[in-house]
């Protein structure tokens, strides 16, 4: 007779609204006639990732005491909750992009379910307390992640970037199985508090354990040097679904790092800040210097993706509470940002049909407004200006490494501000200070938009008010925002 | 109710910035609502200084609430008298700048009134704001609205002009956050008047960095051509007359109080360098070929020479200071707009196409005359005072610097007679037809008020120069006071 875990079903609650709803759409490609089908996916695929943020916030409040649960294989506990929080939302607002993107339509159905599959993963990688589960969550949002940047394959790169993104992303994922091999190997556990009880420093075994989970999880963060798949796949994949990996998998994949390197490898901390510092430090610098050449803004955004994990792997290194703190007040606009950014690009595309460049956003900020602004305040918040959240996370990481003693790399992230100003604010420059009408003339590479007045594309404007919201709100409401992120990090031992 | 006009002083222009980008008003009231808050700013300017106890030398306005906790910052905003005063020119200079742009035309209005609104808020933000993160914020937020003002509505060559721009201020505002951010923690509170002192070099240098360049102070003036010469003539006069002070203020402000014994250290460097903008500006002025030089490099001049009494150390270079910084920024502003309404006429600003302007012009002519006359500091004009403050000050430091800013005025004088005569005397330029009109009533509205408050200002400069530091010594209220 085998004895069965005790389940704590609300605590899996997140993940198992997901994971109904990527069961039910499904049954929708399947059921469902051509014509609604779209229509009924996009509202499953929303209400499921409402269904989990709620329950996920349910869950923060009601686990003010961190535990294991089932069997030792997850915690229950408010640093995962916010982290499945934030991924409930930024998927919520993904289904609110991806609506009027160009499918065919018999894939929509089982796009919203793959996106919900993916965002039921990362849940359940943000949760993960021992090593299996830690490796199972990975694969399960990397697989479905891997479909979903091929699905259009229409589109031109988008069966490259899959393929790209799966050969990459697996070696990422052997590298952290590997990892893990080593660490049970030498501690006999899975379990990560079992591990950290078991190990003593520069155990060799388990530094090299470590450093090859550390070089896992970089892969998923698309830190430096290991995003090289990160540009192509960004640029190549459906921009909705760029929106989502740049967004929730990149936050699901710092949050884990945070959380396996202070728990599971407490006695090795000065190795592995050290070694994460030095991740941040060439993440700022490849992935900002390498933005500066690009033409294509997708491939901007994905070089500007990989400084900002630059930037939080700082708030990591400072391994501190403040740190912790920092790390998840700056997941919060830097998600927003990220959505709302690939969001106002993929309404572009749309209306252009053509890859977007610098040179064919020209006018983009006069011939629609709202979005042109949000764009502007996007790129505002990336650089770190006030009145966005994106100033305050940057003023917090700093905090945490100045509270660490490493002022050097205070330096170090200024610098790299200074130089992502640049194309942050050429961004901009492309948007408003050049003409439409002076696009037509240069070079007449550009086709000329199909014509018409371009779609209203309500729900991407929603989307897209939701992130600017956050983006704006969060440099207001600071405290509040610093309370959660407080209490979520008091959850890991300082 | 007195607690809350600083806060209404900086909240007023940004509500009215909204309500302009996003109210559905006909495009035609755009600029009569635009200046009609800039009106209203000015309104309750004067209420705050009829309110304000001069004899006092504490913060007053103040408003203090806590906005994250864990690092000690909060929003801390209130009035010195010297900020009371600054503030006070900036609303002013910025409803004649957007009054101006109303009477330009400009196109695009919704966004252009909406920025120059932000502007006027994120500028007496910085003023005000009393606690070094909520500082950074307000100096940070008025880069953006000067972007766009620069970058769309400027001139042929505006791309270049705000990449230097940007490249420059930001640069310098980072190096400056970098040091709030490792001097606010080492202090464990982010509030002015809460921060004790520091003896960092680095950290001095992050501040002075931002601050000269945005003054600007040689060698960190690379910025100022281009951008003076891009820009639109009302934004060029909110550059030089106002966000230079910003700059100043904050070597008043945060500088020099902080870090009292780096600032003994390194005077003589910042006395060299004030020497050299001061010199070299005035220089560089004289030999200018068109109307916007002279006063951009004018305006590096009149930087040096206000850091020349900051770094003076004394009462009389702090009074100075702060009455040559009102007077420069009415001055500054006056010069700009009305090379402005020239180069509307003209279509250059070139001296070798101008001239003989006085001929059939008897406003224009009277305009520039007077402010040509009040800006080359004359005796018994409000900058002649204030220069002469500044030399008496830095005369107790040694007597060269007072020697060299008195060689300067007269290449003031040179440069500023050269400006005039290049306009209004000899024979009419070739750009200079029948057609160019006197200027109108409209336009005479904007500079009118501008020059008779520099003449007011004339009459009793001790308006300013004695009101501007509570009554009390200045060095005192400035580095002993600070904890009050």
């Amino acid at each position: 007779m085998i004895a069965k875990p005790h389940i704590d079903w609300f605590a899996l609650s997140p993940v198992l609204a997901l994971l109904a709803a990527s069961g039910l759409l499904l049954m929708v490609a399947v059921f469902v006639g051509r014509r609604p089908r779209k229509a009924v996916s996009t509202f499953i695929g929303f209400a499921g990732f409402v269904a989990s943020f709620i329950f996920a916030v349910f869950l923060d409040v009601k686990s003010a005491h961190g535990a294991a649960i089932v069997h030792d294989s997850m915690f229950r506990d408010r640093w995962a909750a916010l982290a499945q929080v934030l991924i409930a939302g930024a998927g919520a607002v993904t289904v609110l992009i991806s609506y009027s993107e160009r499918w065919r339509d018999e894939h929509v159905a089982e796009y919203f379910a793959l996106l919900a599959a993916a965002a039921a993963g990362m849940s359940f990688f943000v949760s993960a307390s021992n090593l299996m589960t830690l490796f199972l969550g990975l694969e399960w949002f990397s697989i479905a992640l891997y479909v979903l940047s091929a699905i259009d394959i229409d589109l031109i790169g988008s069966l490259e970037a899959g393929l790209k993104y799966l050969i990459v992303g697996s070696v990422g994922s052997a590298t952290l199985l590997f990892g893990s091999a080593l660490v049970y190997g030498e501690t006999g556990q899975l379990s990560f508090d079992k591990i950290a009880a078991f190990g003593h420093p520069h155990d060799a075994m388990l530094v090299v354990g470590m450093a090859m989970i550390i070089v896992g999880l970089a892969f998923k963060s698309s830190s430096a040097p290991f995003h090289m798949w990160t540009p192509d796949a960004y640029q190549g994949a459906p921009t909705p679904v760029t929106a989502f990996m740049s967004s929730a998998t990149k936050l699901a994949a710092l949050v884990v790092t945070y959380r396996v390197l202070v728990t599971v490898f407490p006695h090795d901390q000065r190795l592995w800040t050290a070694a994460i510092a030095v991740i941040a430090i060439v993440s700022l610098a490849w992935g900002n210097i390498a933005a500066l050449v690009q033409r294509n803004v997708k491939r901007i955004l994905a070089y500007s993706s990989v400084s900002h994990a630059g930037f939080m792997l700082i708030a990591v290194a400072a391994a501190n509470a403040l740190g912790g703190r920092a790390l998840l007040y700056y997941v919060i606009p830097y998600s927003a940002m990220s959505l709302g950014s690939f969001a106002v690009v993929a309404a572009r595309e749309r209306e252009l049909g053509v890859p977007v460049t610098l040179q064919n956003l020209a006018g983009f900020g006069w011939e629609r407004p709202f979005l042109g602004v949000s764009m502007w305040v996007f790129m505002l918040g990336f650089l770190g200006f006030p009145l966005t959240g994106g100033f305050i996370g940057k003023f917090y990481v700093f905090a945490a490494a100045y509270d660490r003693g490493w002022w050097w790399l205070i330096v170090a992230g200024v610098i790299a501000t200074m130089i992502s100003a640049y194309y942050y604010l050429g961004i901009i420059r492309a948007m408003y200070f050049r003409e439409g009408a002076e696009r037509q003339f240069t070079a007449g590479a550009v086709p000329a938009p199909a014509g018409g007045s371009p779609s209203r594309e309500l729900l991407l404007s929603a989307g897209v008010a939701i992130c600017l919201v956050v983006t704006v709100g969060s440099f207001f409401a600071v405290q509040p925002l610093i309370d959660v992120a407080h209490s979520a990090a008091s959850a890991l031992p300082f | 109710m007195n607690h809350w006009l600083t806060t209404i002083l900086i909240v007023v222009p940004f509500a009215g910035a909204l309500v302009i980008a996003l109210a559905p008003l006909p495009r035609y009231w755009l600029g009569s609502l635009a200046t009609l808050i800039s009106l209203i700013e000015i309104g309750f300017w004067i209420t705050a200084a009829s309110k304000f106890s001069f004899g006092d030398a504490s913060l007053q306005f103040a408003q203090n609430h806590p906005w994250f906790r864990d690092l000690g910052v909060s929003y801390h905003v209130g009035q010195y008298a010297y900020s009371l005063w600054l503030v006070g020119v900036t609303v002013v200079v910025m409803a004649a700048c957007v009054i101006y742009g109303w009477w330009a035309g400009r196109e695009r209005a919704r966004a252009y009134f909406a920025l120059m609104l932000l502007l006027t808020s994120a500028i007496v933000g910085v003023f005000t704001a009393q606690d070094l993160l909520l500082f950074y914020a307000f100096f940070e937020a008025m880069l953006i609205p000067l972007y766009i003002l620069i970058g769309v509505w400027g001139g042929a060559g505006r791309l270049r002009a705000t990449l230097t721009f940007v490249i420059y201020t930001v640069v310098g505002s980072l190096l400056m956050l970098a040091s709030i951010v490792i001097f606010g923690l080492q202090q464990g509170t982010f509030d002015l008047t809460k921060m004790g002192t520091s003896s960092s070099t680095w950290l001095f240098l992050g501040f002075v960095a931002a601050f000269a360049i945005k003054s600007p102070l040689f060698p960190f003036h690379g910025w100022l051509p281009e951008t003076y010469r891009e820009s639109p003539a009302e934004v060029s006069a909110v550059l030089s007359g106002i966000i230079s002070k910003v700059g100043l203020y904050g070597l008043l402000r945060i500088a020099i109080p902080k870090f009292p014994s780096v600032v003994h250290d390194w005077r003589v460097v910042l006395l060299v360098l004030a020497s050299i903008s001061l010199l070299y500006g005035s220089l560089l002025a004289f030999r200018a070929p068109d109307l916007r030089g002279v006063i951009m490099y004018s305006s590096l001049a009149q930087s040096g020479l206000i850091v020349l009494g900051l770094f003076a150390g004394n009462d009389l270079g702090f009074d100075g200071a702060v009455l040559q910084m009102i007077n420069h920024a009415l001055i500054s502003t006056t010069l700009f707009l009305i090379a402005g309404m020239i180069e509307r006429r003209t279509s250059t600003g070139e001296f070798s196409r101008l001239g003989g302007m006085a001929r059939g012009r008897p406003a224009l002519a009277t305009l520039v005359m007077t402010i040509g006359i009040i800006s080359l500091a004359v005796p018994l004009s409000t900058s002649f005072a204030g220069e002469f403050l500044i030399l008496a000050g830095v005369f107790q430091q040694a007597w060269i610097w007072a020697a060299i800013g008195a060689a300067a005025i007269v290449l003031a004088a040179m440069y500023m007679l050269r400006w005039i005569s290049g306009i209004l005397h000899q024979d009419p330029g070739a750009a200079v037809s029948d057609s160019a009109l006197d200027l109108r009533v409209g336009e005479l509205a904007i500079v009118v008020p501008l020059v008779l408050c520099l003449l007011g200002l004339s009459a009793w400069p001790n308006l300013i120069s004695h009101r501007s530091f509570g009554g009390d010594h200045a060095t005192t209220t400035l580095v002993q006071g600070q904890g009050k």
